[in-house]
């Protein structure tokens, strides 16, 4: 229901340069393989030719709306067909946040990617506190992680929708790194 | 009069607009209840206890369930698009959206010709939209944390998520930040940066910093920055400039996490019933009638 509520109202705006990301395939075929699944799933998107500062894949991209980069990543992949690249249209050269800042409260820690942070209590791991963010997923990931342990806890990569899902995702990631360790 | 515009995490809750009020610890708006907590019942949370100290004001509340999928935040744009003749308000605040341009332009110019505009504040998603738009002058007030700040300063980012590393680093300064935001034309009139310090800066640059008291356990607890847009808009609504606003917002939230006692585990609700009595202490100390 939902997907059908995005397509009908997608189909009454459009969406500004800014708003748009680039998947990159290796080749034609994945290209197509993509294409299908997505318009399938009812996504607004649009075979091109890439940016010249695209340096690696084929001679196709698909444009799609960048903020549903984690859906639509999420569905590629359970089809087997993941980008080896995806970028935002207006400046290809970004990368997506790989620093990580950790912050050490004694018996918490905190780890921040980009605007989302995460929060662990060391002893249990259970998970104390998600804070930031702006997209309306994070109050809906806060209620779905918040009071349970990270063994527990589902991975924001799997139900987040959006980039801040997607940054509270990596955040996660780093953070099951952090709890091996303990 | 105040108005809200955001979403709660429940795909469920329907589009509805109505007064909001809070019973037993709940948000109530047109006989549907809210938990206060993280995102947009935070706000709103704060904005009602703040008013218990300024005097009573109406807060309509626009808020529709939104999970990230986009649904319920467009539902509102559509509304309040199509019903301009409601919107008659002093102070109105957009939180937590789905960050869409095109939406973003058709509400701004609908804002824009009203005959008199209200004081804009923005926060969260609806902050995104409105630097992508490149129109975020347009708005009297942003309130990004440290790492919204860095996304505001970064002309090329089109999400936090993409923000560049040598901009997110630690070791940039707020205000060299915050001076970068203002030369891409990326920030509102009035910023008021959350984190270690609260900045309250403008174009000319950091007008007033909060630093005390100093309650660490904050930073990791979700909702402690949308209590202080909540106190802000709540203080903005009542006519006071937006600089002062924001400074004793500031100050305000801080007084009421350190009453509170927090651990990074405790949840903003705590922090939110603390807020009359730190608002008073405040109201005292900076001679605000």
């Amino acid at each position: 229901m939902f997907k059908f509520k995005l397509f009908k109202e997608k189909k009454q705006h459009h969406l500004s340069r800014a708003e748009l990301g680039i998947l990159v395939f290796e080749n034609t075929s994945e290209v197509i393989a993509a294409q299908k699944v997505l318009l399938g799933n009812d996504w607004e998107i649009r075979v091109m030719g890439p940016p010249p500062e695209i340096q690696s894949g084929c001679d196709l991209v698909i444009e799609f709306p960048l903020i549903q980069e984690l859906n639509i990543l999420r569905l590629l992949e359970k089809e087997g067909i993941p980008p080896i690249e995806t970028v935002p249209v207006t400046d290809p050269l970004l990368q997506p946040v790989d620093l990580f800042q950790i912050k050490d409260f004694g018996e918490f820690l905190m780890i921040r990617a980009a605007n989302m942070k995460i929060t662990v209590e060391k002893s249990t791991q259970l998970i104390v506190n998600v804070s930031g963010g702006g997209c309306p997923d994070v109050p809906y990931l806060a209620f779905m992680l918040v009071g349970k342990t990270m063994a527990q806890a589902p991975n924001p990569l799997d139900i987040g929708h959006t980039l801040c899902g997607y940054a509270l995702g990596l955040a996660f990631k780093e953070m099951q790194k952090k709890c091996s360790q303990w | 009069m105040l108005a809200v515009v955001g979403t709660v995490p429940d795909p469920d809750f329907p589009l509805t607009i109505g007064k909001v009020d809070m019973v037993e610890n709940r948000l109530r708006i047109d006989g549907r209840y809210v938990q206060v907590n993280r995102g947009t019942p935070a706000l709103l949370g704060a904005m009602v206890n703040t008013l218990k100290v300024l005097g009573p004001k109406d807060i309509t509340g626009f808020i529709a369930g939104d999970i990230g999928l986009g649904d319920g935040s467009r539902d509102l744009y559509q509304y309040l698009v199509e019903n301009r003749s409601q919107i008659d308000f002093h102070t109105i605040v957009f939180h937590y959206l789905q960050p869409d341009v095109d939406w973003h332009n058709r509400i701004l110019f609908m804002l824009n010709d009203l005959k008199k505009k209200p004081v804009l504040i923005a926060d969260a998603g609806f902050m995104y939209a409105a630097k992508m738009s490149g129109q975020a002058q347009s708005y009297d007030l942003f309130t990004p944390d440290v790492g919204e700040l860095s996304f505001l300063a970064d002309e090329t980012a089109p999400h936090p998520f993409y923000t560049r590393g040598f901009i997110l680093h630690d070791d940039n300064k707020v205000p060299d930040l915050i001076s970068r935001a203002y030369l891409h034309g990326n920030a509102a009139k009035n910023l008021l940066v959350k984190g270690a310090t609260d900045y309250i800066a403008d174009k000319s640059g950091v007008i007033f910093s909060v630093d005390n008291p100093i309650v660490e356990a904050m930073e990791a607890m979700g909702g402690t920055g949308d209590t202080i847009t909540g106190i802000v808009t709540a203080l903005a609504g009542t006519g006071i400039p937006i600089s002062k606003a924001a400074k004793i917002a500031a100050k305000v939230n801080r007084v009421a996490g350190f009453n509170a006692k927090p651990t990074p585990a405790t949840q903003v609700c705590e922090i939110i019933s603390h807020i009359p009595r730190a608002l008073e202490k405040v109201l005292k100390e900076y001679n605000v009638q």
